[in-house]
C-alpha cells in the first residue's frame, strides 16, 4: 500500500513494509550508507544514513526505520550533514593515513564519503590500537588497523553464506573483527569464497596478491608463461575498464594477456569441457552400479572445503574430478609441456578467476605433483585488470585475437560454468548423449536459470529418471544435504556453487557488484550459448584431439592420474 | 573435587542459545579461565558458531582466557580509586611483577586484573590479592605487599 510522506519539502510515495532509505531510494534521494547490505536485516551501527524527522528529537537512522504517514523528512539539512561529517571524521580519527598505499585507494567508501562530505583537515586524534595483519590464509589478507567495524563481513558470512568464520571480538575501542580465539584465518571455518571481501567498504579485507613474482616470471627469458581465464571473466572483465556490464570481450582479452608478456593463452572453458565430460562419465557409472548417489559437484573449491570440515562423511559422494582450472592446469604440465618440448619446471602457469578460494585450491597437496603445483598463481579479476592498466594496454584498442592450441576451441556448454546451473545443463547434456548415444534437442532449461538460490529439474534420460538439484550460495546448501540425509532419494545430481549466483557473482570480481551486473554477466553468457555452434562438451574438437592423441578416454588411466583428486577431512574452528 | 566440562555441560540442554552465558559462568567458575577447548565445546552443546561463543565471551570482563594465577591480584579503576591514583598503582603493580594487566606470569605465581569497582570506594585506592583487600594503598607499599606474597610460596 502507498501514502505519501514529505521529504525535503517535497511529497513522494512510500510503501508500508519500507524502511525510511527504501523508500528514499526508490524516490531517487541519495542517503550514504556504510555498515547497511541491501537484503540483509539492517545493523544500523555506523549511523551514516541519520536523516532529520520533524517531531523528534534525534536523527533517525534510514536504514533501520521504519517508513510512517506522518513522517516530514529532511536528508540533507545542515544538522545532518554535519552529523555524518563527524561520524566520518570520527571513523578517520584511528584509521592508518596510508590511503596512498592501500589496497583500495580510489575504490574505498570510507574514502569516498570523507571526500563527499568535504573533509579536509584530521580534526581528531583517536588511539590507534596495533594490529598485526593476517596472512595465514592462501586466498585472503585480513587487516584489522583498516577494519572500521562496520560489521558488513560478519553479517554477509553469518547471514547469507552461514559459515560464521569472523565475529566482533572484544569491546569498546578495543572491538575488533576476527575468527575464533583471534587466531589465523587457515585455522578458522572460513572458505574463502571472498564474499566478504566483496562487501568490506575498506582495505581490511583483500585477497592475497604476490604482484612481484608474476612480474618476474613474466621478464624471466627462461620461464615460458601460461595463462588461463575463467569462463566467467571474458563477461566481466569488461566492467574493470569502465565498459557496459556482461560486455563479452574474449578475443580482447586473449590479446592483451599476449601484450602483458603471457607466452600461452588458454581458455579455462576447455578444461570445463573436460571436467563436464570426465564427471559425466563418473556420474554414468555411479548411475549404472548404483553407488554414491547423489553425487556432489567439485568445481567449486569452497564447496569441497565446505564439505571437507562440515560433512566428511559425505566425501565420498563429491565427484573425484578436479576443478577445470587444476584439469587444465595438469594437462598444461602433463601434455601440453612435453608437446611443446619443454619441462613442466620451466612452466610458470598462471590462471585468472573470479574467486578468490582458487588461490587456496592451487595450493592443496593434492594439487602438487613431486610438490610442484600445477597451477602456480591465481589472479581475481581485480589484479588481472590492475596489471593491464600497469601496462598501460588500452583495451578500447586492442585486437581480439583467438587462444592458442591445442586447447583453441570450446563448447558454449563449459562457458556455462560461469552461472548457477549452467554446469548442470552443460552435464545433461553430456550426460544424455552418453546414455542414449543422441544429442538432447532440449537444449535451454529455464528451471535452471532462475535466481533462485536453490533450484531442481527432474528429466527422463534413456531409462534413468533423473533428480538434479543446483545450489548457489553456500548457506543453500544445508537444508538440502539434511533433506537428504533424512532419506530423499530422488535427487541424482547437486551442483554447489558457494557464491550467489555462482562464479559471476565470485569473490574474485570487480568490487560492489550491483545484483544487475551480476544478471548482465550471467545474460551474456546465456546470449552465447543460443549464439554458438558448439553447445555440447564432448563435441569440442580439440578436446576430441587431446582425448584421441593423449588421454584415449574419460575415465582412463592417464585421466584418473591427472585429472582426478581425493579430498580429506578437515578439522577447523566451527 | 572438580566438576568436569562434561558435567557442566551436560548440566544445560543440547542446542539452547540462551545457557550461553550460565554456561560460561558455570565454567569459569569451576576451573577459572575459559580455555579453547570448553569454548569449541560449548558452541558444539549449543549449536553455536565457535567465533560467536568467543565473541560474545571476550565482550564481558568477566571472562577470563587465561589461567589465573596462584595469586590474582585485582587493582580497582573504578571512579574513586581513579581519584585517588589508581592508575599510578596497576603501572606499579605491571612494574614490579612485570605483568600487563590480563596477564598471568610464567612461573603461574600471579595474574593482574584490573576491575571496574569493589565497592571499597570509601578506602580508594584499593587493591585485592586472592580475596584479601588491601585499602588505601600508595604507591611505595605495592613492592613490599607483592614480595610478602613471593615469599609465601
Amino acid at each position: 500500500m502507498l501514502f505519501d510522506i514529505e521529504v525535503n519539502g517535497k511529497t513522494i510515495k512510500a510503501r508500508r513494509e519500507d524502511t525510511l532509505l527504501m523508500a528514499l531510494e526508490r524516490n531517487g534521494i541519495k542517503v550514504p550508507t556504510l555498515c547497511h547490505i541491501k537484503d540483509l536485516l539492517p545493523s544500523g551501527a555506523c549511523r551514516m544514513c541519520v536523516v532529520e524527522v520533524e517531531g523528534r528529537q534525534g536523527l533517525i537512522p534510514a536504514c533501520s526505520h521504519p517508513v510512517e504517514e506522518w513522517m516530514k523528512v529532511r536528508t540533507h539539512s545542515p544538522r545532518v550533514i554535519k552529523a555524518r561529517k563527524t561520524n566520518t571524521e570520527l571513523l578517520l580519527s584511528n584509521h592508518p593515513d596510508d590511503c596512498l598505499y592501500c589496497e583500495r585507494n580510489g575504490n574505498c567508501e570510507l574514502q569516498k564519503l570523507a571526500e563527499d562530505l568535504n573533509v579536509r583537515e584530521r580534526r581528531f586524534y583517536g588511539k590507534k590500537n596495533k594490529y598485526k595483519t593476517d596472512p595465514s590464509s592462501a586466498s585472503l589478507l585480513r587487516d584489522p588497523a583498516k577494519c572500521i567495524l562496520c560489521g558488513r563481513c560478519i553479517r554477509v558470512c553469518e547471514e547469507i553464506q552461514k559459515i560464521t568464520a569472523l565475529e566482533f571480538i572484544g569491546r569498546g575501542n578495543k572491538t575488533q573483527v576476527g575468527p575464533a580465539f583471534n587466531k589465523g584465518m587457515n585455522l578458522s571455518s572460513c572458505i574463502n569464497c571472498g564474499q566478504c571481501v566483496m562487501v568490506c567498504p575498506t582495505g581490511a579485507l583483500a585477497e592475497k596478491q604476490y604482484p612481484a613474482l608474476l612480474q618476474d616470471a613474466l621478464h624471466n627469458p627462461e620461464v615460458k608463461t601460461v595463462i588461463q581465464c575463467s569462463p566467467t571473466l571474458s563477461v566481466t572483465l569488461a566492467e574493470e575498464f569502465g565498459l557496459r556490464a556482461g560486455k563479452d570481450i574474449e578475443g580482447v582479452m586473449y590479446a592483451a594477456l599476449r601484450k602483458l608478456g603471457f607466452d600461452y593463452v588458454f581458455d579455462t572453458s576447455f578444461g570445463a569441457d573436460l571436467m563436464i565430460t570426465e564427471q559425466a562419465t563418473e556420474f554414468y557409472s555411479r548411475l549404472k552400479f548404483g553407488k554414491l548417489l547423489p553425487m556432489f559437484s567439485s568445481c567449486c573449491p569452497a564447496w569441497i572445503k565446505y564439505a571437507e570440515q562440515t560433512h566428511p562423511d559425505l566425501l565420498e559422494n563429491v565427484s573425484a574430478c578436479k576443478s577445470p582450472q587444476q584439469m587444465l592446469g595438469a594437462l598444461v604440465s602433463n601434455h601440453f609441456a612435453p608437446l611443446a618440448g619443454m619441462s613442466a619446471d620451466d612452466i610458470y602457469s598462471v590462471s585468472a578467476m573470479p574467486c578468490i578460494a582458487k588461490k587456496f585450491e592451487s595450493q592443496r597437496e593434492q594439487m602438487t605433483h613431486k610438490g610442484i603445483t600445477d597451477v602456480d598463481l591465481v589472479l581475481t579479476t581485480r589484479e588481472l585488470a590492475r596489471l593491464i592498466r600497469l601496462n598501460g594496454i588500452d583495451i578500447e584498442q586492442v585486437e581480439p585475437e583467438l587462444s592458442d592450441q591445442p586447447y583453441q576451441s570450446r563448447s558454449t556448454a563449459g562457458k556455462m560454468l560461469a552461472v548457477s546451473g549452467g554446469l548442470t545443463e552443460a552435464m545433461i547434456r553430456t550426460l544424455h548423449f552418453l546414455i542414449t548415444g543422441k544429442e538432447t534437442t532440449q537444449l535451454k532449461i529455464q528451471e535452471l536459470r532462475s535466481g533462485k538460490g536453490r533450484k531442481e529439474y527432474f528429466v527422463k534420460i534413456g531409462e534413468y529418471k533423473l533428480g538434479f538439484a543446483v545450489v548457489n550460495g553456500i548457506g543453500n546448501v544445508e537444508p538440502l544435504i539434511s533433506e537428504i540425509q533424512k532419506g530423499r532419494t530422488d535427487i541424482h545430481y547437486i551442483e554447489v556453487m558457494a557464491c550467489e549466483g555462482g562464479c559471476v557473482g565470485g569473490g574474485g570480481q570487480p568490487i560492489h557488484p550491483e545484483k544487475n551486473n551480476i544478471k548482465a554477466r550471467a545474460k551474456s553468457i546465456y546470449e552465447l550459448d543460443e549464439k554458438e555452434s558448439n553447445r555440447f562438451a564432448h563435441q569440442n574438437a580439440s578436446l576430441q584431439s587431446v582425448y584421441n592423441s593423449f588421454l584415449k578416454e574419460p575415465g582412463s588411466e592417464l585421466s584418473l592420474m591427472h585429472l582426478y583428486t581425493t579430498y580429506e577431512e578437515r578439522e577447523v574452528m566451527k | 573435587m572438580q566438576a568436569s566440562l562434561d558435567e557442566i555441560i551436560s548440566r544445560y540442554k543440547a542446542g539452547s542459545r540462551e545457557s550461553l552465558l550460565p554456561l560460561l559462568q558455570d565454567i569459569q567458575i569451576e576451573f577459572g579461565y575459559l580455555n579453547e577447548e570448553a569454548i569449541l565445546r560449548v558452541g558444539q552443546h549449543i549449536k553455536l558458531p565457535s567465533s560467536k561463543v568467543y565473541g560474545i565471551a571476550t565482550f564481558y570482563d568477566q571472562f577470563r582466557f587465561v589461567q589465573k594465577g596462584k595469586f590474582h591480584i585485582k587493582v580497582c579503576r573504578g571512579t574513586s580509586c581513579h581519584m585517588h591514583g589508581s592508575l599510578s598503582i596497576l603501572r606499579e603493580v605491571e612494574r614490579v611483577l612485570n605483568l600487563k594487566e590480563g596477564q598471568t606470569s610464567r612461573d603461574g605465581r600471579f595474574s593482574l586484573e584490573a576491575v571496574s569497582c569493589m565497592g571499597a570506594c570509601g578506602s580508594a585506592p584499593v587493591m585485592n590479592v586472592n580475596g584479601e583487600f588491601k585499602t588505601a594503598i600508595a604507591i611505595q607499599d605495592i613492592a613490599q605487599i607483592i614480595n610478602f606474597y613471593r615469599s609465601t610460596i
